[in-house]
């Protein structure tokens, strides 16, 4: 029952490392670019809640002064992941755009095709 | 001056950062190279500055925005920073000349100055990895020069450069993302960012956390193993250096690999070996077995390579090995070659990259087989390309020699005996590689259009000559090389629990 038990206790973590384990399988085991950017997108989104998820703490507010308010949740894992949000989205964004640019280069997205079109030239 | 002296650490990040934006701004090729000479000639001398600073006085600290650490972001130079920081600055300062022709003759005029503004992004990017003291300041900097880099490598004249720029931004994203994973797990076990506080924090942690501890050790390990590309992590290399530009290759060669080193360098000895005991833990080992596969498998590989950019990016990953096998060895001597050879290879690198640079602005090509008898051709760039070759076999009198004594005498306090042979058996193939290219350029006859060229103009050559004397001058005047290398190990591994 414990199993079970911690793994009720930790559904969230479970969550985050199976969208984890997701992300990076779509960007090893498909071809096509766009696909891959996609799972390089929930790899990244997934370690945003890696990073969300312990600076929350149950019937907490924001951390403002207040003597009515004694527990808060931390706001700096929230301000770093803002920061790799940023820099998430940069990412997947040059991704797109040398995609594009692949496409007009060789006509086509898929990996192996462009493969076999550089080794035709 | 002393107001400017305080701010030292920024301005090496700073100055960068703006020129990215003015250059931007310029949209005129020489206009946009002239001020990003102007740029990268004062980072020299901000970072030199800092290093004497360092030397004499130990190390700075510098808190962000007048936040205290490790509330704020510190910036923290000490030694072995200071010298990445030299290092990186000043191979940007002396190839810049070369970019002015090379970067005209292999880009569009409309992206010219694109590519110079992603060039002082991208060395603002490996400058603020290299001055941080933040774990997660250090991955917002890393993915700033990376990004720029894939940039960068995507401008290449060729349209595979796009793919390996692809393929070089998803493997070096998984990297990165790797990096974060870990530093997450370091905040939530500590709840600081800031390198010293979590080495601090990190030693107190409970036994029942150890668990922890490891994987925050080995997420980080991997990340930035894919970002410095050990062996086997190498895959998007070799293509990106073949087919970015140039000059852009000889700047990546020479300085981008080398922080991401200096950055596992920084966790393994000032952050993890000072909270628990690393050297009890087979990580050493593995990175020796790493590097030694690097060593042997990249320098064969680079044997058969008929494109010469091809076959420096495989000695890359080979030199690379020799630095992580210092890191790996993790004593006295050791780890004075591994953090000497950062600078003696980025030296060889970007000569040898320079060279063939100037040898496709004469004659259009990279390709062994098209080159044969280029040296009489080209005297002054071919013989900078054989000496710096010598400097990558480790031939005495080429700074190559002293990493590799380092390296061997490291091995010898170890007592492993086989690992001296197997330096020098790695040394003997990059013998036969270096030797391969040397016979066809200089002993071969030269086809009809390789008899048309001749040497490039003073621009291109003059980066090309201080870094070839460098190689030279640091195989005997090691002071502020080895000398250098040796303070910052010693302070690393004194630091060690």
């Amino acid at each position: 029952m414990s199993a079970v038990r911690t793994f009720i206790e930790h559904y969230n973590y479970v969550i985050t490392i199976l969208l984890m384990m997701a992300g990076l399988y779509i960007v090893v085991a498909r071809g096509n670019m766009v696909k891959k950017l996609v799972g390089l997108s929930i790899f990244q989104t997934s370690v945003y809640l890696l990073y969300i998820e312990p600076g929350k703490i149950l019937g907490a507010t924001a951390p403002i002064l207040d003597p009515a308010f004694k527990v808060y949740s931390n706001p700096l894992p929230h301000v770093l992941i803002l920061t790799a949000i940023v820099v998430g989205i940069a990412t997947v964004a040059l991704g797109l755009a040398l995609v594009v640019r692949i496409n007009e280069a060789y006509g086509t997205v898929e990996e192996d095709e462009i493969f076999e079109r550089d080794r035709d030239a | 001056m002393s107001a400017v002296r305080s701010q030292l650490p920024i301005l090496q990040v700073l100055v960068p950062l703006l020129g990215a934006v003015l250059v931007a701004f310029l949209r005129r090729g020489t206009s946009a190279f002239a001020l990003t000479l102007v740029v990268s000639w004062i980072l020299p001398f901000v970072a030199g500055a800092m290093l004497l600073q360092v030397l004499a006085t130990g190390p700075i600290s510098y808190a962000l925005g007048g936040w205290a650490p490790p509330i704020g972001i510190e910036y923290r130079v000490d030694v072995l920073n200071a010298m990445v920081l030299m290092l990186v600055s000043t191979v940007g300062a002396v190839i810049m000349p070369f970019a002015y022709r090379s970067v005209a003759f292999e880009l569009d005029d409309s992206k010219e100055a694109w590519f110079y503004s992603m060039y002082l992004l991208c060395l603002a990017g490996l400058l603020g990895v290299a001055v941080t003291g933040d774990a997660f300041n250090a991955f917002v900097f890393l993915e700033i020069s990376s990004l720029s880099t894939y940039v960068l490598i995507a401008m290449g004249p060729d349209r595979r450069a796009l793919l390996s720029a692809f393929q070089y931004l998803i493997m070096g994203t998984i990297g990165a993302t790797f990096y974060v994973i870990g530093v997450g797990f370091l905040y939530v076990l500590t709840g600081s960012l800031n390198m010293v506080d979590i080495a601090a924090r990190l030693a107190t942690v409970g036994p029942d956390q150890g668990q922890a501890v490891l994987t925050a050790l080995a997420f980080i390990t991997v990340g930035l193993s894919l970002k410095l590309a050990l062996f086997p992590l190498h895959a998007w290399l070799p293509n990106a250096y073949t087919y970015a530009p140039s000059w852009a290759t000889a700047f990546l060669a020479a300085t981008a690999t080398k922080v991401a080193i200096y950055l596992l360098v920084r966790y393994y000895f000032s952050i993890f070996g000072v909270a628990i005991d690393i050297r009890s833990l087979p990580i050493g080992d593995f990175i020796v077995g790493l590097s030694i596969a690097a060593m042997l498998v990249a320098s064969f590989v680079a044997v058969f390579e008929t494109n010469l950019k091809r076959m420096l990016a495989y000695s890359s990953v080979a030199q690379i090995g020799y630095i992580t096998l210092g890191i790996g060895l993790a004593n006295q001597a050791g780890l004075t070659g591994g953090l000497v050879h950062i600078v003696n290879h980025a030296l060889m690198k970007a000569a040898l990259f320079l060279a063939v640079g100037a040898m496709f602005y004469r004659a259009y090509t990279v390709e062994l087989k098209d080159l044969a008898g280029i040296g009489r051709k080209m005297p002054l760039t071919t013989a900078a390309f054989t000496i710096a070759g010598f400097g990558l076999v480790g031939t005495p009198g080429t700074a190559g020699f002293i990493s590799k004594w380092y390296l061997a005498v490291g091995a010898l306090d170890k007592g492993w005996w086989l690992l001296v042979f197997l330096i020098v058996g790695s040394s003997l193939i990059a013998l036969v590689y270096v030797g391969r290219v040397l016979e066809v350029v200089w002993l071969r006859e030269p086809s009809v259009e390789i008899a048309k060229v001749r040497d490039p103009p003073l621009s291109m050559m003059a980066p090309l000559i201080v870094l070839t004397i460098a190689t030279i001058y640091f195989g005997f005047d090691t002071e502020w090389t080895a000398g250098v290398a040796s303070t910052a190990a010693k302070s690393l591994l004194g630091g060690l629990r």
